[in-house]
Protein backbone atom coordinates (compact mmCIF):
# COMPACT_ATOMS: atom_id res chain seq x y z
CA UNK A 1 0.00 0.00 0.00
CA UNK A 2 1.21 3.50 -0.77
CA UNK A 3 1.94 5.87 2.05
CA UNK A 4 -1.49 7.36 2.57
CA UNK A 5 -1.14 10.39 4.79
CA UNK A 6 -4.62 11.80 4.49
CA UNK A 7 -7.99 10.21 4.02
CA UNK A 8 -11.10 12.39 3.91
CA UNK A 9 -14.66 11.26 3.34
CA UNK A 10 -17.08 13.81 4.74
CA UNK A 11 -20.52 15.30 4.28
CA UNK A 12 -21.96 18.51 5.61
CA UNK A 13 -25.13 20.42 4.81
CA UNK A 14 -25.00 24.17 4.36
CA UNK A 15 -27.68 26.69 3.51
CA UNK A 16 -26.66 27.15 -0.11
CA UNK A 17 -24.99 23.83 -0.92
CA UNK A 18 -24.02 20.43 0.44
CA UNK A 19 -20.39 19.55 0.94
CA UNK A 20 -19.69 15.91 0.05
CA UNK A 21 -16.07 15.14 -0.57
CA UNK A 22 -13.86 12.07 -0.74
CA UNK A 23 -10.13 12.57 -1.06
CA UNK A 24 -7.03 10.47 -0.51
CA UNK A 25 -3.61 12.06 -0.47
CA UNK A 26 -0.12 10.65 -0.38
CA UNK A 27 3.05 12.42 0.69
CA UNK A 28 2.99 14.93 -2.11
CA UNK A 29 1.36 18.21 -3.03
CA UNK A 30 -2.32 18.19 -3.93
CA UNK A 31 -3.99 21.33 -5.23
CA UNK A 32 -7.71 21.80 -4.76
CA UNK A 33 -8.81 24.00 -7.61
CA UNK A 34 -12.23 25.58 -7.72
CA UNK A 35 -14.19 28.78 -8.09
CA UNK A 36 -15.09 30.94 -5.13
CA UNK A 37 -17.67 29.39 -2.84
CA UNK A 38 -17.15 25.84 -4.14
CA UNK A 39 -16.28 24.60 -0.65
CA UNK A 40 -12.53 24.21 -1.06
CA UNK A 41 -11.61 26.26 2.00
CA UNK A 42 -14.39 24.55 3.94
CA UNK A 43 -12.81 21.20 3.16
CA UNK A 44 -9.55 22.40 4.71
CA UNK A 45 -11.45 23.70 7.73
CA UNK A 46 -13.09 20.33 8.22
CA UNK A 47 -9.71 18.58 8.07
CA UNK A 48 -8.31 21.04 10.62
CA UNK A 49 -11.30 20.55 12.89
CA UNK A 50 -12.40 24.18 12.73
CA UNK A 51 -15.65 23.06 11.10
CA UNK A 52 -17.27 19.78 12.16
CA UNK A 53 -18.76 17.70 9.33
CA UNK A 54 -22.22 16.16 9.75
CA UNK A 55 -20.89 12.70 8.98
CA UNK A 56 -17.88 10.86 7.66
CA UNK A 57 -14.31 10.07 8.56
CA UNK A 58 -10.97 11.88 8.49
CA UNK A 59 -7.66 10.07 8.99
CA UNK A 60 -4.33 11.89 9.21
CA UNK A 61 -1.17 9.77 9.07
CA UNK A 62 -3.06 6.72 10.24
CA UNK A 63 -4.71 8.51 13.15
CA UNK A 64 -8.47 8.87 13.06
CA UNK A 65 -9.20 12.48 13.94
CA UNK A 66 -12.87 12.44 13.04
CA UNK A 67 -15.33 9.59 12.76
CA UNK A 68 -19.05 10.20 13.05
CA UNK A 69 -19.77 6.48 13.61
CA UNK A 70 -17.49 6.04 16.59
CA UNK A 71 -17.99 9.65 17.76
CA UNK A 72 -14.33 10.59 17.48
CA UNK A 73 -13.68 14.31 17.07
CA UNK A 74 -10.19 15.32 18.10
CA UNK A 75 -9.92 19.06 18.82
CA UNK A 76 -8.01 21.23 16.37
CA UNK A 77 -5.08 21.85 18.69
CA UNK A 78 -4.32 18.10 18.93
CA UNK A 79 -4.65 17.29 15.23
CA UNK A 80 -1.14 18.37 14.30
CA UNK A 81 -2.16 20.11 11.11
CA UNK A 82 -0.32 23.10 9.73
CA UNK A 83 -2.76 25.64 8.33
CA UNK A 84 -1.65 28.72 6.45
CA UNK A 85 -4.53 31.18 6.35
CA UNK A 86 -5.24 33.41 3.39
CA UNK A 87 -4.41 36.55 5.38
CA UNK A 88 -1.67 34.66 7.31
CA UNK A 89 -3.46 35.27 10.67
CA UNK A 90 -0.35 36.48 12.49
CA UNK A 91 -0.88 37.49 16.11
CA UNK A 92 -0.98 41.30 15.84
CA UNK A 93 0.01 41.97 19.44
CA UNK A 94 3.22 39.95 19.19
CA UNK A 95 6.42 40.67 17.32
CA UNK A 96 7.67 38.37 14.59
CA UNK A 97 9.86 36.71 17.21
CA UNK A 98 6.90 36.41 19.59
CA UNK A 99 4.68 34.94 16.90
CA UNK A 100 7.19 32.17 16.32
CA UNK A 101 8.42 31.65 19.89
CA UNK A 102 4.91 31.46 21.35
CA UNK A 103 4.10 28.26 19.46
CA UNK A 104 7.21 26.37 20.62
CA UNK A 105 6.42 24.18 23.60
CA UNK A 106 9.82 24.00 25.24
CA UNK A 107 11.66 25.51 28.22
CA UNK A 108 12.54 29.14 27.68
CA UNK A 109 16.23 28.87 26.73
CA UNK A 110 15.55 26.12 24.24
CA UNK A 111 12.53 27.95 22.87
CA UNK A 112 14.59 31.03 22.12
CA UNK A 113 17.25 28.93 20.41
CA UNK A 114 14.73 27.10 18.21
CA UNK A 115 12.99 30.37 17.33
CA UNK A 116 16.27 32.11 16.44
CA UNK A 117 17.19 29.14 14.29
CA UNK A 118 14.01 29.15 12.22
CA UNK A 119 14.06 32.96 11.99
CA UNK A 120 17.50 32.70 10.40
CA UNK A 121 16.36 29.92 8.09
CA UNK A 122 13.51 32.08 6.80
CA UNK A 123 15.68 35.20 6.55
CA UNK A 124 13.62 37.13 9.06
CA UNK A 125 16.44 38.41 11.30
CA UNK A 126 15.92 41.98 10.10
CA UNK A 127 12.27 42.11 11.07
CA UNK A 128 12.25 39.88 14.11
CA UNK A 129 11.40 42.70 16.54
CA UNK A 130 8.76 44.28 14.33
CA UNK A 131 5.01 43.78 14.60
CA UNK A 132 2.99 42.14 11.82
CA UNK A 133 1.51 45.50 10.75
CA UNK A 134 5.03 46.81 10.15
CA UNK A 135 6.23 44.11 7.72
CA UNK A 136 5.47 43.42 4.05
CA UNK A 137 3.12 40.80 2.64
CA UNK A 138 5.99 38.56 1.58
CA UNK A 139 7.58 38.74 5.02
CA UNK A 140 4.21 38.03 6.63
CA UNK A 141 3.91 34.90 4.56
CA UNK A 142 7.37 33.79 5.63
CA UNK A 143 6.55 34.38 9.28
CA UNK A 144 3.33 32.40 8.95
CA UNK A 145 5.18 29.56 7.21
CA UNK A 146 7.96 29.52 9.79
CA UNK A 147 5.45 29.60 12.64
CA UNK A 148 3.54 26.72 11.10
CA UNK A 149 6.58 24.53 10.34
CA UNK A 150 8.17 24.99 13.74
CA UNK A 151 5.27 23.00 15.25
CA UNK A 152 6.24 19.97 13.08
CA UNK A 153 2.81 19.45 11.52
CA UNK A 154 1.86 16.06 10.07
CA UNK A 155 0.23 17.65 7.06
CA UNK A 156 0.27 21.17 5.66
CA UNK A 157 -2.74 23.02 4.33
CA UNK A 158 -2.42 26.29 2.45
CA UNK A 159 -5.50 28.40 1.82
CA UNK A 160 -4.98 30.65 -1.22
CA UNK A 161 -1.46 31.45 -0.01
CA UNK A 162 -0.63 34.05 -2.63
CA UNK A 163 -3.89 35.92 -2.99
CA UNK A 164 -2.85 38.57 -0.44
CA UNK A 165 0.36 39.38 -2.32
CA UNK A 166 1.10 41.87 -5.09
CA UNK A 167 1.45 40.31 -8.52
CA UNK A 168 5.18 40.99 -8.86
CA UNK A 169 5.84 39.31 -5.50
CA UNK A 170 3.76 36.23 -6.20
CA UNK A 171 6.13 34.51 -8.54
CA UNK A 172 9.02 34.97 -6.15
CA UNK A 173 7.09 33.80 -3.09
CA UNK A 174 5.78 30.86 -5.06
CA UNK A 175 9.32 29.70 -5.77
CA UNK A 176 10.21 30.09 -2.11
CA UNK A 177 7.13 28.13 -1.15
CA UNK A 178 8.00 25.36 -3.61
CA UNK A 179 11.46 25.05 -2.04
CA UNK A 180 9.97 24.96 1.47
CA UNK A 181 7.38 22.36 0.54
CA UNK A 182 10.07 20.30 -1.14
CA UNK A 183 11.72 19.85 2.26
CA UNK A 184 8.48 18.80 3.92
CA UNK A 185 8.01 15.05 4.20
CA UNK A 186 4.25 14.86 4.75
CA UNK A 187 1.41 15.67 2.44
CA UNK A 188 0.47 19.19 1.46
CA UNK A 189 -2.95 20.36 0.37
CA UNK A 190 -3.17 23.66 -1.27
CA UNK A 191 -6.31 25.54 -2.20
CA UNK A 192 -6.33 27.85 -5.17
CA UNK A 193 -8.49 29.33 -7.87
CA UNK A 194 -5.49 30.02 -10.09
CA UNK A 195 -4.77 27.19 -12.52
CA UNK A 196 -1.19 28.27 -13.31
CA UNK A 197 -0.25 28.47 -9.66
CA UNK A 198 -1.89 25.10 -8.98
CA UNK A 199 -0.07 23.53 -11.92
CA UNK A 200 3.34 24.89 -10.92
CA UNK A 201 3.14 23.93 -7.24
CA UNK A 202 1.31 20.62 -7.15
CA UNK A 203 1.67 17.01 -8.26
CA UNK A 204 -2.00 16.20 -8.21
CA UNK A 205 -5.02 18.34 -8.78
CA UNK A 206 -8.51 17.94 -7.37
CA UNK A 207 -11.18 20.06 -8.98
CA UNK A 208 -14.14 21.04 -6.85
CA UNK A 209 -17.51 22.37 -7.86
CA UNK A 210 -20.45 23.25 -5.62
CA UNK A 211 -19.27 21.17 -2.69
CA UNK A 212 -18.35 18.12 -4.74
CA UNK A 213 -15.14 16.66 -6.07
CA UNK A 214 -15.46 16.92 -9.83
CA UNK A 215 -12.27 15.06 -10.67
CA UNK A 216 -8.95 14.17 -9.12
CA UNK A 217 -5.77 13.03 -10.77
CA UNK A 218 -2.23 13.76 -11.82
CA UNK A 219 -1.93 17.39 -12.89
CA UNK A 220 -0.72 16.61 -16.41
CA UNK A 221 -3.67 14.31 -17.06
CA UNK A 222 -6.11 16.90 -15.81
CA UNK A 223 -4.62 19.66 -17.94
CA UNK A 224 -4.04 17.56 -21.07
CA UNK A 225 -7.33 15.77 -21.15
CA UNK A 226 -9.94 17.09 -18.77
CA UNK A 227 -12.87 14.72 -18.61
CA UNK A 228 -15.57 17.09 -17.39
CA UNK A 229 -16.92 20.50 -18.28
CA UNK A 230 -15.87 21.93 -14.88
CA UNK A 231 -12.36 20.52 -15.23
CA UNK A 232 -12.08 22.02 -18.72
CA UNK A 233 -13.25 25.40 -17.43
CA UNK A 234 -10.99 25.37 -14.37
CA UNK A 235 -7.96 24.48 -16.47
CA UNK A 236 -8.69 27.52 -18.59
CA UNK A 237 -10.66 26.24 -21.57
CA UNK A 238 -12.58 29.23 -22.91
CA UNK A 239 -14.72 27.50 -25.52
CA UNK A 240 -17.25 24.92 -24.39
CA UNK A 241 -20.43 23.89 -26.15
CA UNK A 242 -23.21 21.43 -25.44
CA UNK A 243 -22.69 18.35 -27.62
CA UNK A 244 -24.52 15.44 -29.24
CA UNK A 245 -23.00 12.26 -30.57
CA UNK A 246 -23.56 11.85 -34.30
CA UNK A 247 -21.21 8.96 -35.09
CA UNK A 248 -18.20 7.04 -33.81
CA UNK A 249 -15.94 10.01 -34.58
CA UNK A 250 -18.43 12.74 -35.26
CA UNK A 251 -19.95 15.09 -32.75
CA UNK A 252 -22.35 18.01 -33.06
CA UNK A 253 -21.42 21.16 -31.12
CA UNK A 254 -24.94 22.43 -30.50
CA UNK A 255 -24.10 25.97 -29.33
CA UNK A 256 -21.62 26.51 -32.14
CA UNK A 257 -23.81 25.03 -34.85
CA UNK A 258 -21.10 22.82 -36.38
CA UNK A 259 -20.29 19.09 -36.68
CA UNK A 260 -16.74 18.20 -35.67
CA UNK A 261 -14.67 15.16 -36.64
CA UNK A 262 -12.62 13.80 -33.76
CA UNK A 263 -9.68 11.42 -33.42
CA UNK A 264 -10.95 10.09 -30.12
CA UNK A 265 -14.01 7.82 -30.24
CA UNK A 266 -17.13 9.65 -29.10
CA UNK A 267 -18.83 8.05 -26.10
CA UNK A 268 -22.59 7.83 -25.81
CA UNK A 269 -22.67 9.81 -22.60
CA UNK A 270 -20.94 12.88 -24.05
CA UNK A 271 -22.53 16.14 -22.94
CA UNK A 272 -20.06 18.85 -23.95
CA UNK A 273 -17.13 19.54 -26.26
CA UNK A 274 -14.36 22.04 -25.61
CA UNK A 275 -11.46 23.54 -27.50
CA UNK A 276 -8.77 25.76 -26.00
CA UNK A 277 -8.39 29.27 -27.42
CA UNK A 278 -4.78 28.65 -28.44
CA UNK A 279 -5.51 25.33 -30.15
CA UNK A 280 -7.73 26.92 -32.78
CA UNK A 281 -5.98 27.63 -36.07
CA UNK A 282 -6.63 29.91 -39.00
CA UNK A 283 -7.17 28.23 -42.35
CA UNK A 284 -7.10 29.61 -45.85
CA UNK A 285 -9.02 26.87 -47.70
CA UNK A 286 -12.01 24.68 -46.92
CA UNK A 287 -11.36 21.18 -45.65
CA UNK A 288 -12.13 18.76 -42.86
CA UNK A 289 -12.95 20.64 -39.59
CA UNK A 290 -12.46 23.99 -41.33
CA UNK A 291 -15.43 26.27 -40.76
CA UNK A 292 -16.57 29.70 -41.88
CA UNK A 293 -16.66 32.18 -39.09
CA UNK A 294 -18.09 35.63 -38.39
CA UNK A 295 -15.60 37.84 -36.60
CA UNK A 296 -17.20 40.00 -33.92
CA UNK A 297 -14.33 41.68 -32.20
CA UNK A 298 -10.58 41.60 -31.72
CA UNK A 299 -9.43 42.27 -28.17
CA UNK A 300 -5.85 43.42 -27.72
CA UNK A 301 -4.04 41.74 -24.85
CA UNK A 302 -0.47 42.68 -23.90
CA UNK A 303 1.30 39.97 -25.93
CA UNK A 304 -1.37 38.48 -28.15
CA UNK A 305 -4.77 39.27 -29.55
CA UNK A 306 -7.99 37.46 -28.79
CA UNK A 307 -10.55 37.13 -31.54
CA UNK A 308 -14.22 36.76 -30.65
CA UNK A 309 -16.20 34.98 -33.36
CA UNK A 310 -19.13 32.68 -34.03
CA UNK A 311 -19.62 29.71 -36.31
CA UNK A 312 -23.19 29.00 -37.43
CA UNK A 313 -24.53 29.06 -33.86
CA UNK A 314 -25.13 31.83 -31.35
CA UNK A 315 -22.33 31.13 -28.87
CA UNK A 316 -19.16 33.18 -29.18
CA UNK A 317 -15.75 31.53 -29.19
CA UNK A 318 -12.34 32.90 -28.36
CA UNK A 319 -9.22 32.31 -30.37
CA UNK A 320 -5.72 33.41 -29.43
CA UNK A 321 -3.77 35.01 -32.28
CA UNK A 322 -0.24 36.39 -32.55
CA UNK A 323 -0.10 40.19 -32.63
CA UNK A 324 1.07 40.39 -36.26
CA UNK A 325 -1.86 38.47 -37.74
CA UNK A 326 -4.69 40.60 -39.02
CA UNK A 327 -8.14 39.13 -38.69
CA UNK A 328 -10.57 39.61 -41.54
CA UNK A 329 -14.31 39.90 -41.43
CA UNK A 330 -14.86 36.56 -43.18
CA UNK A 331 -12.36 33.78 -42.71
CA UNK A 332 -11.95 30.07 -41.90
CA UNK A 333 -10.99 28.48 -38.62
CA UNK A 334 -9.63 24.96 -38.24
CA UNK A 335 -10.37 22.77 -35.22
CA UNK A 336 -7.59 20.16 -34.92
CA UNK A 337 -8.98 16.59 -34.62
CA UNK A 338 -6.70 15.68 -31.76
CA UNK A 339 -7.28 18.82 -29.72
CA UNK A 340 -11.03 18.66 -29.33
CA UNK A 341 -11.99 17.71 -25.79
CA UNK A 342 -14.95 15.39 -25.22
CA UNK A 343 -16.52 16.20 -21.87
CA UNK A 344 -19.10 14.87 -19.47
CA UNK B 1 -16.75 67.35 57.61
CA UNK B 2 -16.87 63.58 57.46
CA UNK B 3 -14.57 62.32 54.72
CA UNK B 4 -15.23 58.63 55.25
CA UNK B 5 -17.61 58.43 52.22
CA UNK B 6 -14.61 59.14 49.97
CA UNK B 7 -12.62 56.19 51.31
CA UNK B 8 -15.68 53.94 51.26
CA UNK B 9 -16.54 54.90 47.67
CA UNK B 10 -13.02 54.23 46.44
CA UNK B 11 -12.93 50.95 48.30
CA UNK B 12 -16.28 49.78 46.91
CA UNK B 13 -15.49 50.97 43.39
CA UNK B 14 -12.05 49.31 43.29
CA UNK B 15 -13.17 45.95 44.66
CA UNK B 16 -16.29 45.83 42.53
CA UNK B 17 -14.34 46.85 39.42
CA UNK B 18 -11.90 43.99 39.91
CA UNK B 19 -14.76 41.51 40.33
CA UNK B 20 -16.73 43.01 37.43
CA UNK B 21 -13.61 42.95 35.27
CA UNK B 22 -13.19 39.18 35.50
CA UNK B 23 -16.89 38.33 35.48
CA UNK B 24 -17.56 40.56 32.49
CA UNK B 25 -14.54 39.27 30.61
CA UNK B 26 -15.49 35.63 31.12
CA UNK B 27 -19.13 36.28 30.27
CA UNK B 28 -18.11 38.13 27.11
CA UNK B 29 -15.76 35.35 26.07
CA UNK B 30 -18.44 32.76 26.67
CA UNK B 31 -21.23 34.51 24.75
CA UNK B 32 -19.54 36.16 21.80
CA UNK B 33 -19.22 32.89 19.86
CA UNK B 34 -22.32 31.25 21.33
CA UNK B 35 -24.32 29.50 18.63
CA UNK B 36 -27.57 28.83 20.46
CA UNK B 37 -29.35 31.02 22.98
CA UNK B 38 -27.10 34.03 22.41
CA UNK B 39 -30.06 36.40 22.32
CA UNK B 40 -31.55 35.31 25.62
CA UNK B 41 -28.22 35.11 27.45
CA UNK B 42 -27.28 38.54 26.18
CA UNK B 43 -30.62 39.96 27.30
CA UNK B 44 -30.21 38.58 30.82
CA UNK B 45 -26.64 39.89 31.09
CA UNK B 46 -27.65 43.34 29.87
CA UNK B 47 -30.79 43.63 31.97
CA UNK B 48 -29.15 45.18 35.09
CA UNK B 49 -28.12 48.15 32.95
CA UNK B 50 -31.69 48.88 31.89
CA UNK B 51 -33.54 47.98 35.11
CA UNK B 52 -34.50 50.85 37.43
CA UNK B 53 -31.89 50.82 40.25
CA UNK B 54 -34.65 50.31 42.81
CA UNK B 55 -35.82 47.19 40.98
CA UNK B 56 -32.24 45.90 40.91
CA UNK B 57 -31.96 46.68 44.62
CA UNK B 58 -35.19 44.86 45.32
CA UNK B 59 -33.96 41.76 43.45
CA UNK B 60 -30.71 41.82 45.39
CA UNK B 61 -32.54 42.21 48.70
CA UNK B 62 -34.69 39.21 47.86
CA UNK B 63 -31.60 37.23 46.88
CA UNK B 64 -29.35 38.14 49.81
CA UNK B 65 -31.83 38.86 52.61
CA UNK B 66 -31.40 36.68 55.67
CA UNK B 67 -34.63 34.84 54.90
CA UNK B 68 -33.57 34.01 51.35
CA UNK B 69 -31.75 30.85 50.33
CA UNK B 70 -28.39 32.47 49.59
CA UNK B 71 -28.61 34.96 52.43
CA UNK B 72 -29.58 32.25 54.89
CA UNK B 73 -26.75 30.03 53.73
CA UNK B 74 -24.15 32.79 54.08
CA UNK B 75 -25.57 33.72 57.47
CA UNK B 76 -24.54 30.27 58.75
CA UNK B 77 -20.94 31.40 58.23
CA UNK B 78 -21.54 34.77 59.81
CA UNK B 79 -21.48 36.56 56.48
CA UNK B 80 -24.01 39.38 56.21
CA UNK B 81 -24.74 41.12 52.94
CA UNK B 82 -27.59 43.47 53.77
CA UNK B 83 -26.48 46.76 55.38
CA UNK B 84 -22.79 45.96 54.92
CA UNK B 85 -20.00 47.15 52.65
CA UNK B 86 -20.08 43.71 50.99
CA UNK B 87 -23.65 44.53 50.02
CA UNK B 88 -22.47 47.81 48.49
CA UNK B 89 -19.86 45.91 46.47
CA UNK B 90 -22.45 43.37 45.29
CA UNK B 91 -24.84 46.13 44.25
CA UNK B 92 -22.06 47.87 42.31
CA UNK B 93 -20.95 44.66 40.59
CA UNK B 94 -24.55 43.94 39.65
CA UNK B 95 -25.17 47.26 37.93
CA UNK B 96 -21.67 47.69 36.46
CA UNK B 97 -21.42 44.16 35.05
CA UNK B 98 -23.33 44.87 31.79
CA UNK B 99 -20.98 47.74 30.94
CA UNK B 100 -17.91 45.54 31.27
CA UNK B 101 -19.57 42.61 29.57
CA UNK B 102 -20.89 44.55 26.58
CA UNK B 103 -17.71 46.56 25.97
CA UNK B 104 -15.52 43.46 26.20
CA UNK B 105 -17.83 41.47 23.97
CA UNK B 106 -17.76 44.22 21.38
CA UNK B 107 -13.96 44.14 21.47
CA UNK B 108 -13.87 40.33 21.15
CA UNK B 109 -16.24 40.47 18.20
CA UNK B 110 -13.74 42.69 16.34
CA UNK B 111 -11.07 39.97 16.45
CA UNK B 112 -10.43 38.23 13.14
CA UNK B 113 -11.64 34.72 13.89
CA UNK B 114 -8.94 33.25 11.63
CA UNK B 115 -6.34 34.36 14.16
CA UNK B 116 -8.09 32.29 16.81
CA UNK B 117 -8.33 29.32 14.44
CA UNK B 118 -4.66 29.71 13.57
CA UNK B 119 -3.78 29.61 17.27
CA UNK B 120 -5.79 26.40 17.61
CA UNK B 121 -3.99 24.73 14.71
CA UNK B 122 -0.72 25.78 16.33
CA UNK B 123 -1.64 23.84 19.45
CA UNK B 124 -2.71 26.67 21.78
CA UNK B 125 -5.07 25.71 24.61
CA UNK B 126 -8.27 27.71 25.12
CA UNK B 127 -6.73 29.25 28.23
CA UNK B 128 -3.61 30.34 26.36
CA UNK B 129 -5.66 31.71 23.47
CA UNK B 130 -7.74 33.75 25.90
CA UNK B 131 -4.86 35.31 27.84
CA UNK B 132 -2.17 35.65 25.16
CA UNK B 133 -4.26 36.47 22.10
CA UNK B 134 -7.83 37.55 22.75
CA UNK B 135 -7.24 39.76 25.79
CA UNK B 136 -4.20 41.60 24.34
CA UNK B 137 -6.06 42.12 21.05
CA UNK B 138 -9.14 43.45 22.81
CA UNK B 139 -7.07 45.46 25.27
CA UNK B 140 -8.43 48.89 24.40
CA UNK B 141 -12.05 47.75 24.66
CA UNK B 142 -11.41 45.86 27.87
CA UNK B 143 -9.74 48.88 29.47
CA UNK B 144 -12.61 51.08 28.38
CA UNK B 145 -15.01 48.59 29.95
CA UNK B 146 -13.05 48.63 33.20
CA UNK B 147 -13.03 52.43 33.35
CA UNK B 148 -16.77 52.54 32.63
CA UNK B 149 -17.39 49.94 35.34
CA UNK B 150 -15.34 51.92 37.82
CA UNK B 151 -17.24 55.09 36.99
CA UNK B 152 -20.55 53.29 37.24
CA UNK B 153 -19.59 51.74 40.60
CA UNK B 154 -18.49 55.12 41.90
CA UNK B 155 -21.80 56.68 40.97
CA UNK B 156 -23.96 53.78 42.09
CA UNK B 157 -26.84 54.93 44.30
CA UNK B 158 -30.22 53.22 43.99
CA UNK B 159 -29.36 49.55 44.37
CA UNK B 160 -26.71 50.33 46.96
CA UNK B 161 -29.00 52.28 49.24
CA UNK B 162 -31.57 49.49 49.08
CA UNK B 163 -29.12 46.66 49.76
CA UNK B 164 -26.44 48.34 51.88
CA UNK B 165 -28.40 51.19 53.36
CA UNK B 166 -27.06 54.57 54.36
CA UNK B 167 -24.96 53.98 57.47
CA UNK B 168 -22.42 56.77 58.00
CA UNK B 169 -18.92 55.40 58.19
CA UNK B 170 -20.00 51.93 57.09
CA UNK B 171 -22.01 52.01 53.89
CA UNK B 172 -22.45 55.69 53.15
CA UNK B 173 -20.61 56.26 49.88
CA UNK B 174 -20.10 59.64 48.17
CA UNK B 175 -23.18 59.50 45.97
CA UNK B 176 -25.28 58.56 48.99
CA UNK B 177 -23.62 61.32 50.96
CA UNK B 178 -24.83 63.85 48.36
CA UNK B 179 -28.37 62.63 48.82
CA UNK B 180 -28.07 62.71 52.61
CA UNK B 181 -26.57 66.21 52.62
CA UNK B 182 -29.27 67.60 50.35
CA UNK B 183 -32.01 65.92 52.40
CA UNK B 184 -30.58 67.56 55.51
CA UNK B 185 -30.41 70.96 53.76
CA UNK B 186 -26.62 70.94 53.98
CA UNK B 187 -25.87 72.27 50.51
CA UNK B 188 -22.27 73.12 51.27
CA UNK B 189 -21.35 69.47 51.92
CA UNK B 190 -23.37 68.40 48.89
CA UNK B 191 -21.34 70.84 46.75
CA UNK B 192 -18.07 69.32 47.88
CA UNK B 193 -19.14 65.76 47.04
CA UNK B 194 -20.62 66.87 43.75
CA UNK B 195 -17.38 68.62 42.85
CA UNK B 196 -15.29 65.56 43.72
CA UNK B 197 -17.56 63.14 41.82
CA UNK B 198 -17.81 65.41 38.77
CA UNK B 199 -14.07 65.91 38.50
CA UNK B 200 -13.41 62.18 38.90
CA UNK B 201 -15.90 61.39 36.12
CA UNK B 202 -14.31 64.05 33.96
CA UNK B 203 -10.85 62.56 34.39
CA UNK B 204 -12.11 59.06 33.63
CA UNK B 205 -13.72 60.11 30.36
CA UNK B 206 -10.49 61.91 29.43
CA UNK B 207 -8.56 58.73 30.13
CA UNK B 208 -10.88 56.69 27.97
CA UNK B 209 -10.67 59.11 25.08
CA UNK B 210 -6.90 59.14 25.39
CA UNK B 211 -6.78 55.33 25.26
CA UNK B 212 -9.07 55.30 22.22
CA UNK B 213 -7.02 57.85 20.26
CA UNK B 214 -3.81 56.04 21.18
CA UNK B 215 -5.24 52.85 19.73
CA UNK B 216 -6.29 54.62 16.53
CA UNK B 217 -2.82 56.05 16.05
CA UNK B 218 -1.23 52.64 16.45
CA UNK B 219 -3.62 51.12 13.95
CA UNK B 220 -3.02 53.94 11.50
CA UNK B 221 0.68 53.20 11.56
CA UNK B 222 0.16 49.87 9.79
Amino acid sequence: MVNLSLYVDIKKKFDDFDLAIKLECEDDVTAILGGSGCGKSLTLRCIAGIVTPDSGRIVINGQVVFDSDTKINIPTRDRGVGYLFQNYALFPTMTVFGNIASVIKKPKAERVAVAEDIIAKFKLEGVKNLYPREISGGQSQRVALARMLVTNPKIIMLDEPFSALDTHLRWHMEQEMAATLGNFSGSTIFVSHDRDEAYRLSHKIAIMDRGRLDCFGHKQEIFDAPKTRIAAMMTGCKNISAAKKLGENLVRAVDWGIDIVTDEAVEDCIKFVGIRAHHLQMASFSGCNNFDINVHKIINEPFEDVMLFTFEGEAQLQMAMPKDVKGERKMLVHIPHDKIMLLK
Amino acid sequence: MDFRPFALSIQVALISTIITFFLGLLAANWTYRLKRGKGIVDTIFTLPMILPPTVAGFFLLQMFGRNSFIGGFLDNFGIRIVFTLTGAVIASVFVAFPLMYRTARGAFEQIDQNIIYAAETLGFSKFKIFWTIKVPMAKAGILAGAVLSFARALGEFGATIMLAGNIPGRTQTMSIAVFTAVSAGNNQVAYIWVAILTSMSFVMIMLMNFAASHKRKRRGGG
